[in-house]
């Protein structure tokens, strides 16, 4: 079975500021790591491969760093890291993101199943997985809280929904996305670790991938922020005076005007 | 400070560091409550092959030394000293055969050490030989190619959890320690059992309990070394390993300092926080010189045994007696820091001062311990007149 994981390398502790003159969100972070929930992209993938043999391969679009991130893929199992890395792809929305993908998944030949995780821990869209099925004509199962079965062309799983599960089948090939709930990701071993620092990263730019310059990037992107702003804070104190019970009543109004109650 | 490790040494205390902040860290006061065996926590660590560094690679080990293991322990006791201590006293148990042990022995124990399949222990101390090793009345008689052991040993760290023990016997009690022998004993021999599993002071989640023999028939094969060789292999063992036990002691007074530090930077009394009062600072300075001062003297110790020294009981002996006798005081300035906190279960370092009182006591009491020192030191003394 092949299978393709896509990866976001995200800021491991990240304090998200707004720019007051541009209004943009400055993403700082100081480590990074493989987003979560394409953490357990990955673990599910691997326990696939162990159960039923076959190659997982890991893809990221990012600058260079988001090879580190592609490391620890290594580090943790998978068997080749893919990184889509060119300026022409900075400032993508997760459209211009999900077609890359889609070009990087071609060139790749065309996986069995693709595992996404749900969403990403700074962007938090969602939108990337179904996005990048789309573009590849596969059909898209989102949320899946366990794997039940994979068979010949098909497999069958759960995915969360609003109270309780539903289970679903899928043909294959196909794409997915996990929750957390799936599993707990593994951590690496010592000799993944070892290995995967001298592991070689393929890296394919846009015009490897035979990227139109129009679809990539911001050039590429319909999503314009048009603005963000931060929500004004405010505190206020009153302090009230009379009986106990008129207090009461008058808080109860209050909460009432103010709709909370 | 600079220690200087190589990549793959930088790379295994990271990942022992990540495997007890992620792993350890959300179970240690349910484990430390519970006086549960951190089962899966020692299949993850194996996983992650930290139950291989200790190996040799001609046995599926990563043929690490001293201070790999050191360093793994030391940031596993960061987080639990009690966690640490289980796979510790796995390493322990494995030692005997690895300096010891046949070709044969290696290859049938040691892959099965190396990938967690297997735990092992280590056994001398019986209710009436503890540092009076001589005195062992666990007797082994050689007989139809079997040795039949009887005795019980006490105390004995991963009893009950581990598959295979390292035990010190008697094979010829009238030699006294020269008639001690160290045998290999399977969990499963008929004729061996488990006493009760102590309830501890701290290091709650490691397994102590008693081994039973009782008409123990044991194959001659699992012989480590010769007969008469159980002395000498036991005093080895244990100056293989006190470093370990002083990285342990450094691991939970690293953890112990930390935690002060951060409480002494929230607690505001007097209107800003007791980092600022002189005698807090003075403590914790006093603190973080003696946890350096350990880290130092402990690297120093296991790179002189990585260097192949032949002798290095006088050096791991002082790594032991200082850095639990550092550890005790860290700990215990510790729980005075955090003040009435530092003595509640909620917070961490009340355990890890309980944790840090066996540090002075196993392994040799850090009195027993000091007659080494004292041995070694007034010997060269003598052979210089």
């Amino acid at each position: 079975m092949k299978i393709a994981v896509c990866i976001k390398q995200v800021p491991g502790k990240f304090k998200i500021e707004i720019d007051p003159q541009s209004g943009a969100l400055t993403k700082s972070g100081t480590d990074s790591m493989i987003n979560p929930f394409d953490q357990n992209a990955l673990e599910e993938a691997l326990r696939l491969k162990e159960k039923h043999g076959g190659k997982v391969s890991a893809v990221s679009m990012g600058p260079a760093q988001a090879a580190e991130s592609l490391r620890e893929a290594i580090a943790l199992g998978a068997d080749e890291a893919i990184l889509l890395s060119d300026p022409a792809f900075e400032g993508s929305d997760t459209w211009a993101t999900a077609h890359v993908l889609s070009l990087g998944m071609k060139k790749l030949g065309p996986p069995d199943l693709i595992i996404c995780g749900r969403q990403s821990l700074d962007g938090e869209t969602g939108q990337v997985g179904p996005e990048l099925a789309e573009m590849l004509g596969l059909p898209f199962v989102s949320s899946v809280s366990r794997i039940e079965e994979v068979g010949e062309g098909s497999m069958r799983m759960q995915r969360m929904a609003e109270e309780g599960h539903h289970v679903v089948e899928m043909q294959l090939p196909g794409a997915i996305s996990v929750v957390k709930e799936i599993n707990v990701p593994r951590l690496p071993s010592l000799r993944g670790l070892m290995q995967a620092k001298k592991a070689a990263i393929t890296v394919w730019n846009g015009q490897e991938l035979g990227a139109d310059p129009a679809r990539v990037g911001s050039q590429g992107s319909p999503l314009r922020t048009v603005r963000v702003t931060q929500p004004q804070r405010s505190a206020q104190r009153e302090m009230l005076q009379g009986s106990p019970e008129s207090q009461v009543d008058e808080v109860v109004e209050k909460l009432r005007q103010s709709r909370i109650l | 400070m600079e220690y200087f490790l190589s990549e793959q040494q930088q790379t295994l205390k990271g990942l022992a560091r990540k495997i007890a902040e992620q792993r350890i860290l959300p179970v240690r006061a349910e484990l430390d409550e519970k006086e549960e065996f951190p089962g899966d926590l020692i299949r993850e660590m194996a996983a992650s092959d930290l139950l291989r560094i200790f190996i040799p690679e001609e046995y599926e080990g990563l043929g690490g030394g001293s201070l790999d293991l050191c360093l793994v322990i030391e940031e596993l006791s960061r987080v639990c000293g009690g966690v640490a201590i289980c796979y510790g006293a796995n390493a322990l148990g494995a030692l005997p055969v690895i300096g010891y042990g046949s070709d044969e022995q290696k290859k049938k124990y040691l892959p099965d050490v190396a990938s967690g399949k297997r735990l092992t222990a280590f056994a001398v101390t019986e209710a009436t030989a503890g540092s009076d090793a001589a005195n062992i009345r666990t007797t082994a008689v050689r007989s139809d190619g079997y040795y039949v052991l009887n005795g019980t040993k006490q105390f004995i760290t991963n009893a009950g959890e581990a598959e295979i023990y390292s035990v010190v016997v008697m094979t010829d009690p009238a030699k006294g320690s020269r008639g001690a022998s160290a045998l290999i004993v399977e969990k499963g021999t008929p004729g061996f059992s488990f006493g009760k599993k102590e309830k501890k002071m701290g290091i709650r989640t490691s397994s102590t309990r008693e081994l039973v023999f009782r008409d123990c028939r044991v194959p001659e094969g699992n012989l480590i070394g010769r007969e008469g060789q159980g002395f000498i292999i036991a005093i080895r063992t244990l100056d293989r390993s006190r470093p370990g036990v002083a990285a342990q002691a450094l691991g939970i007074a690293q953890g112990a300092l930390e935690a002060a530090v951060e409480y002494a930077r929230q607690r505001v009394q007097f209107g800003h926080p007791i980092s600022a009062i002189q005698a807090v600072q003075h403590l914790l300075a006093d603190m973080a010189t003696e946890v350096e001062a350990a880290r130092a003297l402990i690297y120093a110790t296991a790179r002189t045994i990585d260097a192949g020294a032949k002798g290095f009981a006088e050096e791991a002996a002082m790594a032991k007696v200082f850095a639990s006798d550092m550890a005790m005081r860290v700990t215990t300035n510790a729980v005075q820091i955090l003040g009435g906190a530092g003595y509640m279960r909620d917070y961490p370092v009340e355990k890890m001062m309980r944790d840090a009182k066996i540090t002075q006591i196993y392994e040799g009491t850090n009195q027993v311990v000091r007659n080494t020192i004292a041995l070694e030191v007034l010997k060269r003394k003598a052979l210089r007149e």
